[in-house]
């Protein structure tokens, strides 16, 4: 038997990892961007075992939002990011420092 | 009545507008024939009010004309006293003035600033007349302050020299002084009495007898000699006595009528009348009429001493003025208005004679006012001569002149009064002064009638050609000014000695000095012939002779004098160190307190701490907090992460 807690423990290494994506990863910023989703996933999956174990449906309709508003989000993500290649010919996440006081 | 009295102010006004505002419309012949005829109109109608009183035997004028405004019961007016001192003064004021205007077309000739002089003049007229025919301390002030700016105005006419601004500033900076007492006098006389008008505060300050304030804690004042005090030390800014003299030598620099009227004849004297007009307060202070006649014994003596060293003919005259206005102060100090007035009243005739002849010989000098190179004008300007011989033997008191009148009735009084009960050291001490005084007076005075009138011609060829008698402008002034200081004198029967003067004047009856005079005054040839036994007129002929013998007859004397006493030359040369003093102590003290708050003050704390301060340190610490605005999105998710980690912790440790 699988118990929640094995889930959750699931979801916590999930975002711990993607946590660790955006701090470790100087490279590119489309790991940046699959570490958020990961992050998303890691949460979605915290619902989902809720739902499983309380017996509430809410999480799992929860999840489908949050799925379709990911997809809608690496999209933009994803057009952002070519427009700034085109300006700036990396995607180097140092290089990206704009807001440098 | 009241529309003759301000037709008297007012005409000089409208004078001093036209050509001070259209003057350059109308004209030059227009600008001096407005003015002249205002100010001849004022003389005519002052003339006319000296007849109602003398003849018609008027009344004493006191209303108020316009109430400015009304503050807490205070009511501040504009309003006329006219009695015989304010009828003798409008004489005065006016006939001077207007010889003065006439003498000005020939002076001013060709000066760029023709209509702005004549519009000054007016002015000046204006306000002098405004001081003293005031029944109120506001109007009064309001005049007093008014011939201030005028004088600075004119002192400064010539405003591209560098000496006539030095001069203008110096004259006002003084004046400040005086005017800040006088302005604390008449707050005082407010504070005590409630009033501004004359009449009220002449009636409520005997009550104030005894009455005691205190200025500094533990030490009790008399409230009427700290009033008397500080009336009077505005007298001294505008009457220009010691230590407040400095500014009188120095308005010189401007154009030689002015220094006829206004340094000579009549804002000086604004001091002297104001005190008379004051005598029913200052005769209730026998302490502050004490520190009057000591200020005056020191001012007559030694600028007398100061007149012996200079070259320049105006300064010399100038000299005489301050030891003239000295002992129109002695005799406020002895309670001998009368006699004050009455030598101010000649003095402003023969003075403004001198000084007015002195401006014809430096017209005819082209402007040099060296007397060491003049010499032997006797024979190029007989006028000129004649009237400033008579002009100085009216100012050392020679016998049968009008000053010979006035001031042996100061020393005579003053001779009276060390003999009254109240009399102390001072008395004596003022009568020794104005006695050397009458020497000092008689030997500068000759010595610059000789070293310019007579002996060798000491200026260039060129000047010497063009040598000549001044226009008639120039002399017809000079000989209508030579005839009062002739027989102004013989008024003294009725002015001094009569009860010419009556309410407008009071005299404590213990100080009654001319009292006793005029027990004993049998006419002025009596006065003459009785002033001739005196030493007054010994001591005046010492002079003349000493002049002479020094300056014509054997002129290695005064090289002797300067050789053996080289150190009192240099203490003369120097106005006793006076200027040096306020120069360097008070107006350099005040620079440098001004330079120590402007860099001190406004450069380093205001500039330095408060506005430059507040920007750099706000600067210092956005400098700090902009390090962690790194730019980098990692360090910002670092920061929320944190962030809501610890929101957790405390939410799931505390709260809830």
């Amino acid at each position: 038997m699988i118990a929640l807690s094995h889930y959750l423990i699931v979801a916590a290494i999930l975002f711990s990892i993607s946590v660790a994506g955006i701090f470790i990863n100087r490279k590119n910023i489309i790991i940046l961007l699959m570490s958020v989703e990961l992050m998303l996933l890691a949460v979605n999956l915290n619902f989902i075992a809720f739902s499983y174990y309380l017996n509430d449906t809410a999480g799992q309709i929860f999840v489908f939002f949050i799925l379709t508003v990911a997809a809608a989000e690496a999209a933009i993500g994803l057009a952002i990011l070519i427009v700034l290649f085109r300006k700036r010919h990396s995607i180097n996440v140092d290089d990206i420092s704009g807001m440098k006081g | 009545m009241e529309n003759l009295f301000l037709t008297i102010v007012l005409a000089p006004l409208v004078g001093s507008v036209l050509a001070g505002l259209f003057g350059k419309q109308i004209g030059r012949k227009a600008s001096h024939w407005v003015t002249i005829s205002g100010v001849a109109l004022s003389c005519a109608l002052s003339f006319y009010v000296m007849k109602l009183f003398l003849i018609d035997g008027m009344a004493t004028y006191n209303e108020s004309v316009y109430t400015w405004l009304v503050s807490d019961g205070i009511k501040f007016e504009i309003g006329f006293l006219v009695d015989k001192l304010t009828a003798i003064m409008l004489v005065v004021v006016t006939f001077v003035s207007l010889m003065v205007h006439i003498y000005t077309i020939g002076y001013m000739h060709d000066d760029p600033g023709y209509q702005r002089f004549f519009s000054y003049i007016a002015l000046f007229t204006f306000s002098m007349l405004m001081l003293v025919m005031a029944n109120n301390f506001l109007q009064l002030f309001f005049g007093w302050e008014a011939v201030g700016l005028v004088s600075y105005l004119l002192i400064g006419f010539w405003y591209t020299r560098e000496t006539a601004i030095f001069a203008n500033l110096k004259a006002f900076l003084v004046n400040r002084v005086g005017d800040f007492g006088f302005l604390l006098g008449i707050a005082a006389v407010l504070m005590y009495t409630g009033s501004l008008d004359y009449a009220t505060v002449f009636e409520k300050v005997p009550s104030l007898v005894g009455e005691t304030m205190q200025i500094f804690p533990g030490m009790e004042w008399s409230v009427l000699t700290v009033i008397c005090i500080l009336l009077f030390i505005g007298a001294m800014g505008k009457s220009a006595q010691v230590p407040l003299h400095v500014w009188l030598p120095d308005s010189m620099e401007g154009p030689t009528p002015i220094s006829a009227l206004i340094h000579a004849a009549t804002m000086v004297t604004a001091g002297i009348f104001m005190v008379s007009r004051m005598s029913p307060i200052f005769e209730l202070s026998t302490t502050a009429l004490g520190f009057v006649l000591f200020i005056g014994a020191v001012t007559a003596l030694f600028m007398g001493f100061l007149g012996l060293v200079q070259h320049d003919i105006k300064r010399v005259v100038a000299y005489s003025t301050l030891s003239q206005l000295g002992y129109m102060t002695v005799a406020l100090g002895a309670s001998a208005y009368s006699a004050a007035i009455f030598h101010l009243m000649t003095h402003a005739f023969f003075k403004a004679l001198l000084f007015l002849a002195a401006g014809a010989v430096i017209i005819a000098m082209h402007h040099e006012q060296d007397m060491r190179k003049m010499g032997g004008l006797r024979k190029y300007m007989p006028i000129t001569y004649w009237t400033s011989l008579v002009g100085s033997l009216a100012l050392i008191g020679f016998p049968g002149f009008a000053g010979f009148f006035s001031k042996d009735t100061i020393i005579e009084a003053v001779h009276a009064s060390t003999q009254l009960d109240h009399a102390t050291w001072i008395h004596n001490f003022a009568y020794i002064a104005v006695l050397a005084g009458v020497f000092i007076t008689a030997l500068y005075s000759f010595r610059m009638f000789f070293l310019v009138f007579h002996g060798k011609e000491r200026m260039d060829e060129h000047t010497r050609e063009h040598l000549h008698e001044c226009k008639a402008v120039v002399t017809v002034p000079l000989i209508l000014l030579a005839i009062p200081s002739v027989f102004a004198g013989y008024l003294l029967g009725d002015v001094v000695m009569g009860d010419y003067f009556g309410a407008a004047i009071y005299v404590a009856d213990a100080h009654n000095v001319i009292a006793g005079l005029a027990a004993d005054f049998h006419g002025p040839l009596g006065f003459v012939l009785h002033g001739m036994q005196g030493p007054a007129f010994w001591l005046a002929m010492g002079g003349l002779f000493s002049a002479w013998f020094i300056y014509m007859k054997r002129p290695s004397i005064a090289d002797w004098f300067q050789d053996k006493l080289g150190f009192l030359h240099t203490l003369f040369e120097n106005k006793y160190y006076m200027d040096d003093l306020f120069i360097n102590v008070f107006a350099g003290g005040g620079r440098l307190l001004g330079k120590g708050l402007w860099k001190q003050g406004d450069v380093n704390v205001i500039d330095g701490l408060i506005v430059n301060g507040s920007a750099a340190a706000i600067n210092w610490f956005a400098g700090v907090v902009r390090v962690v605005q790194t730019g980098y999105l990692y360090h910002y998710a670092f920061v929320m992460i944190v962030g809501l980690l610890g929101l957790l912790s405390w939410f799931v440790w505390w709260g809830a």
